[in-house]
């Protein structure tokens, strides 16, 4: 129906030529386009719902006193819902550690909460299919699984800053139970927030997928960093690290790599390494971690994700 | 009324500040806003910002924000 569409709007209401290149381009753009703002709308909606059950502080509550492991994969599982954007780390951080959350469970979170969220699962089943997106937050929850038990079994509570732990803001309040009606209220306004912050990515992204398509060779990056590079993945890694971005700003990139035939699992390492790090977070994280945890927490992050990339490019 | 706004000064929080401002204007009330940035004193009550605290009650916490006119509403519960 969405290609009837598509092909409606193409080639009766603009008049463009069938069987034309650009036409086939435009037609291509607009059934991507409308079938992935319509899957982003439904799902973050739904998300949203889900959302307003799971504050930061009803989150903490659940993971205070944790074990490990468990408290691990809830920790991960529960930074798929919980909102939290990087201005409050620093409150986040400091909340879950006097609640008595686990050094390593709350790195779990602070890991997945990024990375693994409705907007980068919607856009790489949008663009590639729901075999790359279930396998990006497989890995992805996977990743904050092991980042946040090694970290909690490397003992590193000294290298909190020591203010954290003299901290005494008591039980924060939350905000009055919802009514149901609220909840929709709340989650169409997120819905909205989220679209007016990604719509230009997503066009650029199928932009890229509908006209750049075709003008660069097909292979043109596989011949550098294709499956047969074995430093391709460090190296996406790497570049990844540093850079600022979540999950829509990198798709476009994303979209051109894939294209240009670098390997899924180099892919997705990159844009793992783009959300889950950057040089601004570390800067926020710096207020609550000492430098040797920060190092630390890079590297094996950075370790993890380069293995996720290897893992993938040897059976996909 | 006493009404405080809660960041650490992102965007949004600056953002926050200027809703209560104009829904204290437009409600034509007697208001203190008071902008809190320090991060102890943001934990008393919550721990996503921006957030939005009205007699000592917290009305709003996190993204997104509320439009102007669910402010005006949180604010004249506490008239």
């Amino acid at each position: 129906m969405l290609k009837t569409l598509a092909s409606y709007i193409t080639f009766d209401l603009l008049d463009l030529e069938h069987g034309s290149r650009l036409g086939a381009a435009l037609e291509f753009f607009i059934y991507d386009a409308i079938k992935i703002f319509l899957l982003l709308s439904v799902i973050i909606f739904v998300i949203s719902v889900i959302r307003s059950y799971f504050p930061p502080e009803k989150t903490r509550r659940i993971l205070s006193h944790k074990k490990e492991f468990i408290g691990n994969i809830l920790a991960a599982l529960l930074g798929i819902v919980t909102p939290f954007c990087s201005c409050s780390a620093v409150p986040l951080f400091i909340g879950f550690v006097e609640a008595g959350v686990p050094l390593g469970v709350t790195f779990s979170f602070l890991i997945s909460s990024p990375m693994v969220n409705e907007v980068a699962v919607v856009l790489l089943w949008g663009l590639f299919g729901w075999k790359i997106a279930a396998i990006y937050m497989g890995t992805g929850l996977l990743v904050a699984l092991f980042g946040g038990l090694i970290i909690g079994r490397l003992k590193l509570e000294k290298w909190v800053e020591e203010y954290v732990y003299t901290f005494r803001s008591g039980q924060a309040q939350e905000v009055a139970t919802q009514a149901f009606r609220e909840r929709l209220e709340y989650a169409k306004l997120n819905t909205a927030d989220i679209l007016k912050k990604v719509w230009l990515f997503i066009i650029i992204a199928i932009g890229i997928g509908g006209f750049i398509h075709g003008y660069v060779p097909q292979d043109f990056l596989a011949h550098y960093a294709g499956k047969g590079n074995p430093f391709a993945v460090p190296i996406a890694v790497a570049v990844g690290v540093p850079l600022y971005s979540n999950a829509a700003g990198v798709i476009p990139i994303v979209y051109a790599l894939m294209e240009k035939g670098l390997s899924t699992g180099t892919v997705l390492a990159f844009m793992m390494a783009v959300t889950a790090l950057s040089l601004p977070e570390m800067i926020i994280l710096r207020k609550v971690l000492k430098i040797p945890l920060l190092a630390v927490f890079v590297c094996i992050m950075a370790a993890t994700i380069t293995a996720v990339g290897y893992l993938f490019n040897a059976i996909l | 009324m006493e009404i405080k706004v809660l960041g650490p000064g992102c965007a949004n929080c600056h953002k926050m500040e200027e809703l209560a401002q104009t829904a204290v204007k437009e409600l034509g009330i007697d208001a203190k806003i008071e902008k809190i940035s320090d991060i102890q004193e943001i934990m008393k009550y919550t721990l996503s910002t921006p957030g939005l605290v009205v007699n000592g009650k917290l009305r709003h916490s996190g993204k997104p924000l509320p439009g102007i006119e669910k402010v005006k509403e949180l604010i004249k519960a506490e008239v």
